[in-house]
Parts: C-alpha cells; structure tokens; sequence
C-alpha cells in the first residue's frame, strides 16, 4: 500500500506538495510505478511558473515522466543532492526525495490540489 | 502493462534493475508467447530457406540453429530470426511477434515451384526465456535428466502427452534456453520455472529487462535498430550473410552496397558525461552538425552508464569518435564504442 502523508496536497499526475514548506515531489505510488529513478532534471532557482507547467523531469530506466508545478509561485529551492542519487526519490519520497521548493503566488490554488483522502481514492 | 505486438506485456514484475541484475546473477524467466514459430518442411526445405534467408541453412547438422535475416526487394530486413533444423527437410524458424504475419507473407511468395510448406505454429505455442548462469541448474529442478540445450541447439522432447521443444538461445548474452510448449500448458510452466528459479535466486522477469539486457550485449531489436530501410550490412550483420552458398532474395542490392560503399553504419555509443538516459529519436550531433538519431538507448544497469546504438555515416562508424546526443534541447558528450557494451563472464 503506498504511503501518502495527510498533510499533503496532490496533483492527479502524482505530484505533491507540502502547503507550509512549499516541497515539492513525486508520490510514493508515483516513484513505486516508475522504480528505479535514475536521473531528475531541476528547475532553475528564481523560475517563475504557472500551476500546471512542466518544470522537471523525472527519468526511470523505462520511461521519461514530466513533473507539473501543483501551484504558480517562484522557485527558491532545488535539491542539488539528486545530481549524485536520484535513488533518493524511490527510497524517501516525500523526505530527502523532495525536487523544488516553491514559494506559492496563488494561496487559492491549494483548494483545487486532492488532499490525502481524494488522493487515495484517485491511485486506488 | 503495455501492448505489444498485439499482446498485453508487463515492462516489469518487481522492477527493470532488479529483474536486470537477477538474469546477469543467476537466473529470470521471461514469458516469450508473443514470438512466432513457423515449421518449414519438404523435400525443398533447404533450397527454399537458402533462397529466402541470408544465412546458410546447409551448414546446419541436426539439431543446429543459426542467426539469419529474411530481407525485402531492396536488401532491408523484414526480420532477423533464428532457424533450427530438425530433420534433413524439416526446419523450426523463431520470429518476432510484431513480424509474424509480414514473415509468413513474404515466405510464401518465394515459395514458387519448390517443394515446401510453411506452418505457421504461432498460435498454438506458447514459450519462456530462461536466461542466466543458473539457467542449467533451473531446468534441472523442473525437468530433471532434460539434456540442457548448448548454445544454438534445439532439442524436442515428448513429456506427459506434450511436445516440448528446448532452443539453446536467448536474447541477453547469458548462457540460457528458450522453452516452447503447447499454448494451453505454458501458464504452468511459467509457474513452474519461476518457482525454480526463485529457489535458485532468480525471479521472472519482463520486457523492461529484456530490452536493457540485450541493448547491453549491442543486439539489436527489430523494429528499432534494424528497418525495411537498412541492410543487414548496415545493420553490423554481415557476419549472417552467406556470400558462397548461391542467391536469395536481396542478394543483388548487398553486393551492390558492398561494392560501393555503405551509406551508414549501426554503432554502439557511451555517454562520457552524466546524463538523462539516451532514447530512441533524440538527434545525434558530430562537430555540431547532425548526424543521425538514436535507435535504441538507455541507462545500462550493469555499467550505470548510458548507452545506444545509431545509424551513423560510415567515416563516424567507427570506435573513439566524439559524438554530442541532444536530450531536451541540451547536448550531452558521447563517444563512439565497440559492441558489445557488457560482455558477461563464463559464456
């Protein structure tokens, strides 16, 4: 069973985001589907972005998988640490596995997230 | 799960690497009912196949199989298959699924005069690909006393009313076997394998791993590395081309080509710095003019490097040249290598 944390917000592409931190990353059932990360490509700090715009990218053996920003706001944070162990999105992803932080212009926007319940329903 | 060739196929059971690393350790068993099975035979079978295939099916004794390649009018490959002989005029050919219908096409309209069938047993055959170096020590737990199948033999035996049939082959460069049995027995077998091979440290394994595995090894897939619009000459398989043994369908463009040079050249590439994983498509750039695209790429488990192979012109096709593959508008520094990438101990 994936874990997923009731203090975050989804997005329905496997997103989350902390609404107090501004973290961002992938789910657990996300990273489980895609096993064996092997290369994330980061935003740039000081990026402005749009809820929804493709920000990262994700590379697992099998597949490419675009990461969409789950709210607009900066990017102030990036975790440089996936440069030497991109693993760290399989084995902590909603810990050391974080990609960006962002520093959210549209509060009202987290309203439109799924939180954990919804998220639940949504991979079950 | 994925479609495949008409097929619903898992990329993966417990996971690409870990499947990866259990076939170079000891041993994974892949579900392979998706190939085709032609039986070809009569007193022509082998003046038919040598018309038909580049390789030399009259080199082959009984129980012998051979790599070979069934090309189109222009010298391109339809298909690269394997064919055993079972019997004088009696021969067993595995196919790629995606290519069983266009096979049996272009089989049966160079047939002409002579005097041969074709059967197509495809749906009627179910399979697996035991591979690895505990590959023997598996069908010994299943089929115990089953003689293991050397490399490039086939052995058809008779067990409990079913007909079974052992290829020594596989597509991952470890010592392995094929396994082909009557379609409404294989799911057993499946079960049965597995749990052999979990006791000897194994574990299934699916198209992911199959892919990573044989792009190690610098096989090609068809479909991806080999194409209506390539010879086997590009394609770096001249070595299944039998000059001597008189002609077959494409001769005439390949010595063509031969003599005049060929156009491109599949190489194998390694990237020299970090990197996104190479994929088929992404453009390959030499002194920053673009060169050609990748047919097949990806992160190698075992060297935790990416690799690939591409078409290239033939001046590049050559070991040491410094290449650029762009991933997503950047380019990333890579060098032309020998194939194969991986070569695994004790085969």
């Amino acid at each position: 069973m994936s874990k997923v944390p009731d203090q975050l917000r989804y997005r329905e592409s496997h997103e989350w985001i902390d609404p107090t931190s501004g973290a961002v990353g992938i789910t657990d059932h996300a990273q489980h589907e895609l096993t064996d990360v092997v290369y994330v490509e980061l935003p740039k700090i000081g990026a402005v972005i749009k809820a929804g715009d493709q920000v990262a990218v994700v590379e697992s053996v099998k597949a490419a998988s675009d990461i969409y920003s789950p709210v607009s706001g900066e990017v102030v944070a990036v975790n440089d640490e996936l440069a030497d162990d991109p693993s760290l999105l399989n084995t902590d992803p909603y810990g050391e596995g974080w990609i960006f932080e962002l520093k959210p212009s549209e509060p009202a926007e987290f309203k439109v997230l799924l939180d954990a319940p919804a998220y639940r329903q949504h991979i079950a | 799960m994925v479609p495949f060739a008409g097929w619903e196929m898992p990329v993966q059971y417990s996971g690409i690497v870990d499947e990866h690393k259990a076939v170079r350790a000891t041993a994974g068993v892949f579900d392979i009912s998706h190939m085709g099975q032609f039986l070809v035979h009569g007193i022509d079978a082998e003046k038919f196949l040598n018309l038909a295939l580049t390789n030399n099916v009259a080199a082959l004794g009984m129980g012998e199989g051979q790599y070979t390649l069934l090309l189109n009018d222009k010298g391109g490959v339809i298909d690269d298959l394997i064919a055993y002989r079972l019997a004088p005029d009696r021969f067993y050919l595995v196919v790629n699924a995606s290519m069983i219908d266009e096979d049996r096409e272009r089989l049966l309209s160079l047939v002409g005069e002579l005097a041969v069938k074709l059967e197509d047993l495809s749906a009627g055959t179910g399979g697996l690909a035991i591979q690895g170096p505990k590959s023997a020590e598996v069908l010994a737990r299943v089929l115990p006393g089953t003689v293991f199948p050397a490399r490039n033999t086939i052995h058809v035996i008779q067990h409990a009313g079913q007909t079974l049939t052992l290829c020594g082959t596989g597509y991952t460069g470890e010592k392995g076997f094929e396994f082909f049995s009557p379609a409404e027995h294989i799911t057993t077998w499946f079960e049965q394998f597995v749990e052999a091979a979990r006791a000897e440290g194994g574990m299934p394994a699916a198209l992911g791993a199959r892919d990573t595995l044989r792009l190690e090894m610098g096989y090609p897939l068809n479909g991806n590395d080999l194409s209506p619009e390539k010879t086997p000459l590009e394609a770096g398989l001249g070595f299944f081309v039998n000059w001597e043994k008189g002609d077959f369908a494409g001769k005439a463009v390949l010595a063509n080509q031969k003599a005049s040079g060929l156009p491109s050249k599949l190489v194998g590439f390694k990237m020299t710095v970090t990197s996104p994983p190479p994929r088929a498509h992404y453009a390959v750039l030499h002194d920053g003019e673009v060169v050609g695209e990748v047919c097949s790429g990806g992160l190698s488990p075992t060297l935790a490097q990416g690799i690939g192979m591409a078409y290239l012109p033939a001046a590049l096709a050559k070991p040491g040249v410094l290449i650029e593959i762009e991933i997503r508008g950047r380019r990333f520094a890579a060098e032309t290598v020998k194939k194969p990438f991986y070569q695994p101990p004790n085969t």
